[in-house]
């Protein structure tokens, strides 16, 4: 029986891709999958999974596989399987402010719902209309609201998923707090699909702050008075929402681009909607040739006030050339480019090479002078986003493909990971042009890890046979 | 026993006379901690490096002996008791902070840090350590680290897990092993967020970098004052489900709080059937109007008044009165049983009213101080231990109250651990399947169970049957009342 066949004994037919086609709206970088599976209920997923296991199919779990090409692509793509019909909430609790939904749905449409209760889950990621729970916990994507909230480990309350033995399995619980059992959940963040089949998430929630929110915006000559003033901010008694520094290249895109995300499928009547990248910048916000700090903030009349003052203060301290006060009308458009700026980098350029930093926040002053004379010499736009939180995102843009070779790459990832090094942190690689990757993979995420055995081991323990993603995080000897 | 000759004859080797006990006299202290159980360590070493650590858990691999890491012994769940006796590592002289970065809001710490000195430690710079357990001048941050400790402030601030950015570990073959980094953000798998909360099952931690937070510029304590303890609990519900996120929200019902007020004088008023202390924090201006809306809705749940901390002497006297309050009804009787559920907050009313029910039903009078605003209930049973019959009871009483929690949506634990309290209550909560791909993880890390062994599995899941010796339980462990 070819694996086909046998994907049909599980699943209606119809749920079942195998045309060309089908076939190549799941390639990742350019590797397409013998066949796709689209179960409709999470038995019918761990069939397949149990299917895989026995006959040493390669899975690869996806959601609307707007991140599926972040870092390394798989070895061996057997099977997609694309949980997308799983896309309901299994249990809301406003009053406890927790909710547990599957791992199919968008957290753009998750959001709708939650927004009827005024409240929401603080995942504002790229690719935000189309981008599903599964997938955001998978890709380990952090959203500038982290500043305020944390990333998603700290409000990921617990989590069901099919092992690599087809088992279905669950770990911490949907209460705020809990320590029974080993909190198995919070691996599976940014774990692209290497360890298990991710089928239902339980989140805290939040009050919907956010509607009462405003934004500021202030301009300086250099990276490093933009950098202070976030600092300042950063060990005040303020607690922004958001704190980003944005490089001129950045800000450069974010004046020149409207996102062209898809058209949103009417959940989005929310603040935070979809579509609010696609507004119009009302005016000129972005100074050319200027580093901007963008913080954004909520409370009451009289704390709005106090944001006002005191991050005005702070900017007008720190040498700002302009400072603007964004209202209801102007935060959202700012807002959404913020939200969206890894996917308007990869706009501006197809050949965008997007790298991730962690490192101290401290550090980011150092890892910006280095990272700017690197792409001077390499003679590449660099468009950068420094969040207080200590992450800082790279975006290589050349203008067109010969710009950019596998070598020119190849040697600024080095640089790149060396730099994570030597600042007391990690480098790894998001996005890139598929035709440079296999240039890349042997170089980065693994390459920054001097000892993977213990990783090992815990993938061998949820995935014994090595049948999940296959080599996407690092190799497996298996 | 001749083996535990030779080895601490060795161990004194490496580790110097004075770090070495294993007189039967010395390892007797060290066979409790803050819970009901026991188990006594045939030795117990004190190092003072990660290498030293290392190379005594070589030695113990070599002579096949388990091992039980331990911080302070506050422990509420029997974490750091060496229920298969073996070696015991105490963290104590490994206490010191290595590195503060103020610039970047980190420490480095051995894992015998107090956590209270670590915020006495970065409090001129306007920092402190965040959780914030009512042990807290005693336990270590090691022992946060493995139990995943919570406290009253962890409400608006997270648990320890929140907390922690990297963790130095060794391996139970002695292999050191550094995972995370000083930012947070785990690159590849977080085997951080993974051990912190693992009992000591999978690693002993060695090195710890934690996050340090920012004091808020202002503190506003409230003591809300209630007639019925339905009120007070339909309070901390309305509080939540209004999206008001105080720092801490702690209940105290009438009968515990008037013991506490008998010893601490707090200022809890005697006649009342339940007190709420709840804390705000921020900026001046957020304080004030938050302080405002919780007043309100007190006072719409027919609180009887709304009292507010005048000055710190008084908001640190209502805290005494909280944190002290186990040791409080410690007076009443010999024998005080902690219990840690948690539930879904929409659910307070009704569990405290069944919490009452089941107490009747054992007959027992059932006290509760507790997190209210998240959901994590410690009911206290007293009892007489020595009164066997009694003691079984109370124990049924307690599983019967966490299986309501469970049954409700809940956990069996929201800050105490599993430990050898709570592990044959684990099957409540997981499945058969639950237990495999944890049982395979733990032996990814502790492939021979020599580390912690009898811990968090129920014995028939775990691999800790075989080590398990008979007489160290001379309690009966709770089980599932049938």
């Amino acid at each position: 029986m070819t694996s086909t066949a046998a994907l049909e004994s599980i699943l209606d037919s119809s749920r079942v891709l195998v045309d060309p086609a089908a076939l190549a709206t799941y390639a990742i970088d350019g590797l397409l999958p013998v066949a796709v599976a689209k179960p409709a209920s999470t038995e019918e997923a761990a069939e397949v999974i149990r299917l895989a296991a026995k006959e040493r199919l390669s899975v690869v779990p996806t959601g609307a596989r707007t991140k599926i090409s972040i870092g390394a692509r798989p070895t061996r793509y057997d099977i997609a399987l694309d949980m997308c019909a799983l896309n309901q909430i299994a249990h809301y609790d406003p009053a406890d402010l927790t909710v547990s939904a599957d791992a199919g749905m968008p957290v753009a449409k998750l959001n709708a719902a939650l927004y009827e209760r005024k409240q929401f889950l603080p995942l504002l990621v790229p690719y935000y209309s189309q981008a599903t729970l599964g997938g955001v916990i998978a890709s380990g994507i952090d959203s500038p609201l982290r500043q305020a909230y944390g990333t998603a480990r700290d409000f990921l309350l617990g989590a069901e998923f099919i092992d690599g033995t087809g088992a279905l399995v669950k770990s911490g619980g949907r209460v705020v707090k809990n320590v029974a059992g080993y909190d198995l959940h919070k691996l599976l963040v940014g774990s692209f699909g290497t360890l298990a089949v991710i089928t239902r998430l339980n989140f805290r929630t939040f009050p919907a702050i956010i509607d009462r929110s405003r934004g500021f915006l202030a301009s300086f000559s250099t990276h490093e008075t933009a950098l202070a003033a976030r600092h300042k901010i950063a060990a005040s008694s303020l607690s922004p929402l958001t704190l980003d520094v944005i490089n001129p290249g950045a800000a450069k895109i974010f004046s020149s681009r409207t996102p062209a995300t898809p058209q949103a499928t009417g959940f989005t009547r929310d603040t935070h909607r979809t579509a609010e990248s696609q507004l119009p910048l009302p005016g000129e916000w972005f100074h050319a040739d200027e580093w901007q700090l963008c913080a954004a903030f909520a409370g009451p009349p009289e704390v709005v006030s106090r944001y006002v003052r005191d991050l005005t203060c702070v900017a007008e301290q720190s040498r700002a050339s302009a400072i603007a006060v964004l209202d209801d009308a102007t935060r959202p458009p700012i807002w959404g480019r913020l939200r969206e700026a890894l996917s308007l980098f990869r706009e501006v350029s197809p050949f965008a090479a997007i790298f991730k930093l962690n490192i101290p926040p401290a550090r980011h002053a150092k890892a910006v002078r280095v990272l700017e004379s690197l792409a001077n010499a390499a003679k590449l736009p660099l468009a950068l986003i420094a969040r207080a939180a200590g992450t800082l995102y790279i975006a290589l843009l050349p203008e067109s493909a010969p710009d950019f070779s596998a070598e020119t790459v190849s040697l600024l990832a080095l640089e790149v990971l060396s730099l994570g090094r030597s600042l007391d942190g990690r480098a790894s690689l998001l996005f890139a042009p598929a035709a440079i990757k296999p240039a890349l993979e042997s170089t980065l995420n693994s390459g920054s890890h001097p000892d993977l055995s213990l990783m090992r081991r815990v993938k061998s323990a949820f995935d014994p046979q090595n049948i999940f993603a296959p080599d996407r995080l690092f190799r497996n000897p298996l | 026993m001749l083996m535990t000759q030779i080895l601490t004859r060795e161990l004194r080797k490496i580790l110097g006379p004075a770090a070495v006990l294993s007189l039967p006299e010395d390892v007797l202290l060290y066979e409790y901690d803050g819970s009901v159980e026991k188990g006594r360590p045939d030795a117990v070493v004190f190092p003072s490096t990660t290498n030293e650590v290392s190379r005594i858990v070589k030695l113990a691999a070599h002579h096949n002996v388990p091992i039980v890491g331990r911080g302070a012994g506050t422990g509420l769940s029997g974490g750091a008791l060496a229920r298969s006796g073996g070696l015991m590592i105490a963290f104590a002289r490994m206490n010191r902070i290595l590195e503060l970065d103020f610039e970047n809001q980190r420490a480095v710490v051995q894992p015998g840090v107090v956590n209270l000195d670590l915020t006495r430690a970065v409090e001129h710079a306007g920092l402190y350590f965040a959780p914030d357990p009512s042990s807290q001048k005693s336990c270590t941050i090691g022992g946060n680290v493995a139990e995943n400790a919570g406290g009253p402030h962890t409400l608006a601030y997270g648990v320890t897990t929140n907390h922690i950015t990297a963790i130095e570990l060794v391996l139970p073959d002695g292999q050191i092993v550094r995972v995370g980094n000083k930012q947070g953000d785990p690159s590849l798998y977080d085997l951080a967020g993974l051990l912190v909360g693992s009992e000591g099952t999978l690693a002993l931690i060695t090195e710890i970098t934690v996050k340090l937070s920012r004091k808020p510029e202002a503190v506003k304590t409230l003591l809300a004052i209630f007639d019925t303890i339905d009120d007070a609990s339909e309070t901390v519900a309305d509080i939540t489900a209004r999206g008001i996120t105080p720092a801490a929200c702690e209940m105290l019902d009438g009968w515990t709080l008037r013991t506490v007020e008998d010893y601490i004088h707090a200022g809890f008023p005697l006649d009342s059937a339940a007190v709420l202390l709840i804390e705000v924090e921020g900026l001046h201006e957020a304080v004030t109007s938050q302080a405002a809306s919780i007043d309100e809705i007190c006072r719409a749940h027919n609180g009887r008044e709304v009292r507010v901390a005048r000055d710190d002497k008084e908001r640190d006297l209502l805290w005494k009165g909280r944190k002290n309050s186990f040791g409080a009804l410690g007076r009443l009787a010999a024998g005080v049983y902690v219990l840690d559920g948690v539930i879904p907050r929409s659910k307070l009313p009704q569990t405290l009213r069944r919490i009452h029910a089941i107490g009747e039903q054992y007959g027992f009078r059932i006290g509760n101080i507790f997190h209210a605003g998240d959901g994590n209930l410690h009911p206290i049973v007293l009892y007489d231990p020595r009164d066997i019959e009694q003691f079984k009871r109370a124990m049924q009483a307690s599983a019967e109250i966490i299986r309501y929690c469970v049954e409700i949506g809940g956990s069996l634990s929201g800050e105490h651990g599993i430990g050898m309290e709570k592990s044959e209550l684990m099957p409540l909560l997981f499945s058969d399947a639950d237990f495999a791909l944890m049982r395979r993880v733990h032996d990814a890390f502790n492939p021979r169970c020599s580390l912690n062994p009898g811990k968090v599995f129920p014995l028939t899941k775990g691999c800790g049957e075989t080590r398990i010796r008979s007489s160290s339980a001379n309690h009966p462990t709770p089980t599932i009342s049938a």
